[in-house]
């Protein structure tokens, strides 16, 4: 048993947050929101260049062979900074996808692009009647001589414009919620027939609605030339779930930092308010909840590579409806504590309550894991 | 990172645990289950087959009786110990007093008290509470004025935990009146069996006797009973609460009546329907038992960090956090529990009353209530739940 990090990962901790304490300021990211894909090039380079990007990535592949504890410390560190950028859709997922489900050749094809900064993607999955529910896919792939023809509609797809491919689940055979049958497609973000429309998400970010039609691909676009994916997307949700639960974890530690801060300074009455009794046990309650929630971060960390898929799973929901609660509690007393101020736009609390929020909203909420839960239960 | 325990922890696990299951009467171990109160005796038999196999005080110092196991060891053993469910030795004796005597008291001390206390030939109980001391337990005001080679005690104790059985008890008292509140205060040994001494139950909610109120009038008590120096008994008090606050969290306990919970939930009720089945009732089961396992994390961290001599000699602001949720989680199975029951927690059945009357409803349901009522003391005792925020607003915080 050991929750201390090694010191090449305490090295990698202070690196990312040297970098993003240089290059992530709370109006630098007001900027970075502005430009037209909604982040900063310059900053993705930079990551590159700090090998962040080809982390998870085997080194035989063209990767660096690091695990799931390096993901959780550059996630922390991201969201401590709110960063913006395709990170969770390119590396975390983009990798699982790639490690789990790709052949050699298809691995080899895209790794070193994603980790030299050239290649982003975006994971084009969800669709309007799936819920929250992995297996609902109705987008279909239908063979043709030499590849596929891909139909249909995915909806929320995280950073999709910004990408460059796009990771496009679509069904070979089955009913709509068949376990079986799917197939994950790497298709460039502009081949014809890719219809992407852009919009702002509430914490900052971006997605897209995309509609495929009729989008030729080859038959080299199928990963791992697999027809049953669904193993392969649930491996892929769950490590992106670890990692939104590190995510969560770094802005709840910074807003606890941040309201702290305030408590101190901020006086009224003569005398600052983190004085009063009332607010310093609502931030003590904000400690607790942080504690509980790093906690259970770790624990999806370590178990978010499991082979044993229900006790992944098991570890993993239970990390989400954790994660979720602090964010809700420490989200909302953080904004209560501050009063006004927290309502607005130019103060940065606000900003890490929005995107806890959308946190919890990602890859299944709350009520979702429960039921998961007590299915695994056979309750 | 690594989540597991090393394979010697794991084969140390097994070896109590095998242990626990071969010499825990069942007896005892039934009444825990069903979360009902143990008997003195109950404790003193469980207590003598501990010290047989020399576990009755892991924590003391090897040559004193202790075990020389890691911190991890340490709360390996209380982890099988609480979830087995067995009793844990008497706190009073094993955790407060014993550690105590063996760190500031003289030899004739240690030789007289701490063999008694390991094999609980001695029930220990604590006077530190008193009315006008509570969360500000600085503010005791039983006096201990010299007299020759004695101290004559006079003043009031409350909240003192089975003095009915007890055969000494520990006092905190007022030795130098002009002092200020935390300076003038001493650590004193009393025989319970002193003429003066009164002790007056004080039945609980639950309708148990588990607290009492002891009067001290005119009580002689040698000058040899006082422990330390005079006037230094609040630094030993410190002293004493922060080993109070080892396993506060009482993961073990939490997760055996879980346990229990979900056998009782799974129980057809007389209409067939089955509680586990409620959705709203199997969502508040699943969310405290995801909450009891992000607390044995945060449990396992703060060992880990002992256990490297992190922060060494000062109490961790993070047992704080542990009392918090351990307490909060602790009353939320007995909520449940409540929820389990349903109607038959009505019928109310006074313990040890000779009656032999057939139980109403089903036979587990009548300890159910009376848990529900005596597990509201947990985020009192042991220095309250606000008291615990006050603790991490100013040490974690700063503010």
């Amino acid at each position: 048993m050991n929750f201390d990090f090694s010191e090449e990962q305490v090295l990698l901790q202070d690196n990312i947050r040297r970098l993003l304490a240089d290059t992530y300021s709370f109006e630098k990211r007001k900027a970075y929101i502005q430009l037209e894909q909604g982040f900063s090039d310059a900053i993705w380079q930079a990551y590159a260049e700090m090998g962040l990007l080809a982390m998870p990535f085997t080194e035989e592949d063209g990767g660096i062979g690091a695990g799931a504890e390096e993901t959780m410390i550059a996630m922390e560190a991201f969201g401590r900074s709110l960063t913006l950028e395709p990170y969770l859709a390119t590396v975390v997922i983009g990798a699982a996808v790639l490690r789990h489900g790709a052949s050699r050749e298809q691995r080899k094809a895209y790794v070193p692009d994603i980790s030299e900064g050239k290649l982003k993607l975006a994971f084009a999955h969800t669709e309007a009647a799936a819920g929250y529910r992995l297996a609902h896919v109705q987008t279909t792939a239908s063979l043709i001589s030499g590849g596929y023809v891909l139909a249909g509609e995915k909806t929320l797809v995280l950073q999709g414009m910004a990408a460059d491919r796009l990771i496009v689940s679509a069904r070979l055979s089955g009913t709509p919620d068949a376990p079986s049958g799917i197939g994950l497609f790497m298709v460039d973000g502009h081949a014809q027939g890719v219809e992407r429309r852009d919009y702002a998400t509430q914490d900052g970010m971006r997605a897209a609605e995309i509609s495929l039609q009729d989008v030729r691909v080859d038959e080299s676009a199928l990963l791992g030339g697999s027809s049953d994916a669904l193993p392969v997307i649930r491996r892929a949700v769950d490590e992106a779930i670890a990692a939104l639960c590190a995510e969560a974890v770094g802005a709840m530690d910074a807003t606890l930092q941040i309201t702290v801060e305030y408590l101190k300074t901020r006086k009224q009455f003569g005398k600052a308010i983190g004085e009063f009794q009332a607010l310093q046990h609502r931030a003590a309650e904000m400690v607790v909840e942080l504690e509980q929630a790093r906690s259970m971060a770790m624990y999806a960390t370590m178990m978010s590579r499991s082979e044993n898929v229900n006790e992944r799973t098991r570890a993993i929901a239970s990390a989400k409806v954790q994660i979720g609660r602090s964010s809700r509690l420490i989200g909302q007393a953080a904004v209560q504590l501050h009063g006004g101020i927290g309502m607005t736009m130019e103060y940065p609390i606000g900003h890490y309550f929005k995107r806890l929020t959308m946190i919890e909203k990602a890859f299944g909420d709350s009520s979702f894991h429960l039921d998961q839960l007590a299915a695994l239960d056979r309750i | 990172m690594e989540l597991e325990f090393t394979r010697e922890e794991e084969a140390f696990r097994t070896e109590v645990r095998s242990f626990i299951t071969q010499h825990l009467p069942d007896g005892i171990r039934q009444k825990l289950n069903e979360g009902r109160r143990t008997s003195k005796q109950d404790l003193v038999t469980w207590t003598r087959i501990l010290h047989q196999r020399g576990w009755a005080t892991p924590r003391w110092p090897k040559e004193l009786g202790g075990t020389g196991w890691s911190p991890i060891q340490q709360y390996i053993f209380l982890e099988e110990v609480l979830s087995a469910p067995a009793p844990e030795t008497l706190s009073f004796g094993t955790s407060m007093v014993g550690p105590v005597i063996y760190t500031f008291g003289n030899e004739a001390q240690k030789q007289r008290f701490l063999p008694r206390i390991a094999t609980l030939e001695d029930w220990w109980c604590q006077g530190f509470s008193e009315p006008g001391a509570g969360s500000d337990l600085a503010a005791v005001s039983t006096r201990a004025i010299r007299e020759g080679d004695d101290y004559i005690i006079n003043g009031q104790k409350t909240w003192t935990t089975y003095a009915q059985y007890a055969d000494w008890i520990f006092c905190l008292c007022r030795t130098d009146m002009q002092a200020k509140k935390q300076a003038g205060i001493s650590f004193i040994l009393i025989d319970m069996t002193t003429p003066g001494i009164t002790v007056r139950p004080i039945q609980t909610i639950d309708g148990g006797h588990e607290v009492n109120e002891v009067f001290f009038d005119n009580v002689r008590v040698p000058v040899a009973n006082l422990v330390g120096e005079e006037n230094k008994g609040w630094d030993y008090a410190k002293f004493l609460l922060s080993n109070e606050r080892v396993g506060i969290a009482r993961i073990g306990a939490s997760k055996a009546r879980l346990r229990r919970l979900r056998e009782l939930a799974s129980l057809p009720s007389p209409d067939g329907a089955r509680m586990i089945e409620q959705p709203r009732f199997r969502d508040r089961l699943i969310e405290t038992e995801i909450a009891l396992k992000a607390l044995e994390i945060t449990q396992l961290r703060v060992l880990s960090d002992e256990a490297k001599g992190k922060n060494k000699g000062k109490p961790n602001p993070a047992s704080s956090v542990l009392k918090i949720r351990g307490s909060e989680l602790q009353q939320a199975t007995t909520e449940l529990l409540m929820d389990v029951v349903g109607p038959y927690a009505l019928a109310y059945r006074p313990a040890g009353d000779g009656r032999n009357d057939a139980p109403v409803g089903p036979d587990w349901a009548d300890a159910i209530a009376p848990l529900y009522f005596n597990q509201r003391k947990v985020s009192i005792y042991g220095g309250s739940n606000e008291i615990q925020k006050n603790i991490i607003a100013k040490a974690i915080l700063g503010l």
